[in-house]
């Protein structure tokens, strides 16, 4: 099949109606290949939606969703898009809690995802060294036998990104990687996504402008389901329209 | 399979004991003579032969309520097929020694004036045909029934109400004469099991060893399934579902296997029920009988395995000795167990074991947190 656009993610006049209720309206939106981007926008203002719709969990009631243009995103199921390479980090951390931190991210690897081919699976001497090379980068190779639930918020975001790392995919929705984190935390997260973003798409919703301000990337503002502005921080900052939304007139 | 060392210290403990119960007890039956204080009764051979199958059927519930997080409301049904599969080539076997004598068709389907053996009836006097219904009856029923719910994604209290409604269902279907088993009393009155009489001592014996090896085989298998990679993502699913999906694990087929599996092992322990109590009736798939199961499961420790084994035998050892002290006050006792085990038990039995011999191994960690004020 012929790519329909050239971008990674593509959405087009997407909406999303909840009885009645414009969740997402005529939403547009492109994601090049390894950009980095900055959702910002006030409550209710559509970006859980909006991930929702690209994760699989929500159909629109129109519009159009293109990964890598080809795939039909709104006619794919959750996992079937997270096995074509698009990871999603939910705003509460959720790991497994029950888990250690390895096998967190064992879980979490590119491997076979089939529940007959699991039950004969052992590890193999590559999964054992991406495991190695995962807790390196998320600086907790010292926490590998610890269960997900001894470990303190900061670092079941960390967790959480590794596992996400570990899927290996070509996108990654991070829904507000920062909160609850302290300040070095946070903009350890910040030197952690720009890293990332050197090979991988990255979409970043966050509220905490020091850490957009952080991540130096084009940031596009939400506001009731469509996009409102567009550009640099300072630049959709400066917009009007913007402060108006924000300071409420 | 994780290596060799899927079978921790306490799963080889409860291997030992239950396989040393399958030679022992036969052996302290048959061989040791009457009065001495090791013979055990013939009444106690089937009567702890029913605890092993109570406690496959409890290793089956943890399977699915334990490590999937499926709380299932309706395994009786799954151990009533199962069941009614073994009644089925026993009833096949009494030939015509039954009262009205006719060589093909039950006693029932006589006095219900049955002409001829209704299909599903055909291939029952064949015990390895039977012995494939007996996985494949419950089996089919569990992967139909999840299928649709899992798909569907349906979870939590609606699943277990559904569950539910599916004993309840299949009690009242079983109840109605033209079902063509029995209706209200059943399949009872067997003779021989493979040629043997159900009645003797050694086949009595030979049926405890058989539930025996059933229970050590079938914890081996979950075991075996829990420790795997598979296993972990089941725990996954658990905690966290639409995490694991989010990662591109389709959890429906998870759940589907774990609940079908759990379900043949449901069916092998009420195949091995029946020669043993001599009697399957609809009222094995009483919706009571199936919270029982989950009761013991909480009891000994739920996600352990062998704490469902340990409830089981637990429960219903207490069950024996209550009902035989006030048999109407058995339910209030069983009520108050569950909430007593819910409130100061959260990890049942075997939680509860864990934490003394944790206190036990390293006493000087746990003084000194108590010695340090908060920080």
């Amino acid at each position: 099949m012929e790519p329909v656009t050239q971008s990674l993610l593509y959405l087009d006049n997407v909406s999303v109606v909840f009885d009645g209720f414009r969740a997402l309206n005529a939403l547009s939106l492109t994601i090049d290949e390894a950009e980095m981007r900055a959702i910002i926008g006030p409550n209710g203002a559509g970006k859980t939606t909006m991930m929702d719709v690209i994760t699989g969990k929500t159909r629109p009631t129109k519009g159009e969703a293109m990964f890598a243009g080809i795939h039909d995103l709104t006619k794919l199921d959750e996992a079937a898009i997270a096995q074509l390479g698009i990871g999603r980090k939910f705003q509460t951390p959720t790991v497994f809690d029950m888990h250690t931190v390895e096998d967190n991210l064992l879980l979490a690897l590119k491997e076979d995802r089939r529940a007959f081919s699991n039950i004969y699976w052992r590890r193999t001497a590559r999964e054992k060294e991406r495991i190695e090379i995962l807790l390196e980068r998320i600086r907790m190779t010292d926490q590998r036998f610890r269960k997900a639930a001894e470990l303190s918020h900061g670092q079941k975001q960390w967790l959480e990104i590794g596992m996400l790392l570990a899927q290996e995919p070509r996108l990654l929705l991070v829904d507000e990687p920062a909160a609850g984190m302290t300040d070095q935390e946070t903009a350890d997260t910040a030197e952690l996504l720009r890293d990332i973003a050197k090979t991988q798409s990255v979409v970043v919703v966050e509220h905490d402008m020091q850490f957009v301000r952080d991540l130096d990337v084009k940031v596009t503002v939400l506001h009731e389901g469509s996009v409102l502005a567009e550009g640099s921080l300072d630049q959709v900052s400066a917009n009007e329209r913007v402060i108006e939304v924000y300071l409420g007139r | 399979m994780n290596g060799t060392g899927f079978i921790d210290r306490k799963g080889w403990f409860f291997i030992a004991i239950v396989l040393g119960a399958a030679v022992l007890v036969p052996v302290a039956n048959l061989m040791v003579p009457e009065g001495s204080p090791l013979h055990v009764s013939d009444y106690l051979v089937p009567l702890l032969g029913k605890y092993l199958c109570y406690a496959l059927l409890a290793v089956a519930v943890d399977l699915v309520w334990g490590y999937c997080g499926v709380l299932s409301l309706g395994h009786a049904a799954f151990f009533g097929l199962g069941g009614y599969a073994m009644g089925m080539y026993l009833m096949r076997q009494i030939g015509p020694r039954g009262v009205y004598g006719n060589p093909i068709l039950p006693d029932f389907m006589v006095f219900l004036n049955y002409k001829e053996l209704p299909w599903f009836w055909w291939g029952f006097d064949w015990f390895p045909f039977a012995f494939v219904m007996v996985l494949f009856v419950p089996g089919l029923l569990a992967f139909l029934f999840g299928w649709f719910a899992f798909r569907s994604r349906v979870t939590g209290v609606y699943l277990s109400i559904i569950t539910q409604a599916m004993t309840y269902a299949l009690m009242l279907a079983f109840f109605r004469n033209d079902m063509g088993f029995g209706g209200n009393n059943g399949l009872t009155d067997f003779k021989d099991i493979l040629g043997f009489s159900i009645s003797a001592d050694g086949t009595r014996a030979a049926l405890f060893a058989a539930s025996a090896l059933a229970l050590a085989g079938g914890y081996v298998l979950c075991r075996a399934l829990v420790t795997s990679k598979y296993g972990k993502v089941l725990v996954a699913v658990r905690d966290a579902e639409s995490r694991t999906r989010f990662m591109g694990y389709r959890v429906e087929n998870y759940k589907l296997l774990c609940w079908t599996l759990s379900a043949m092992l449901a069916g092998v322990a009420g195949a091995l029920y029946v020669p043993q109590v001599g009697i399957i009736n609809p009222g094995e798939f009483a919706p009571a009988n199936s919270i029982e199961a989950v009761i013991w499961v909480a009891v000994g420790g739920r996600g352990t395995l062998v704490g469902a084994a340990l409830g089981a035998v637990l429960v219903n050892a207490g069950k024996t000795w209550f009902t035989g002290l006030l048999p109407e006050a058995w339910l209030f006792a069983l009520g108050a167990l569950f909430v007593l085990v819910t409130l100061f038990l959260p990890r049942g039995v075997l939680g509860l074991w864990d934490t003394l011999a944790a206190k036990r191994a390293k006493p000087a960690d746990t003084a000194v947190p108590a010695a340090k004020p908060a920080e």
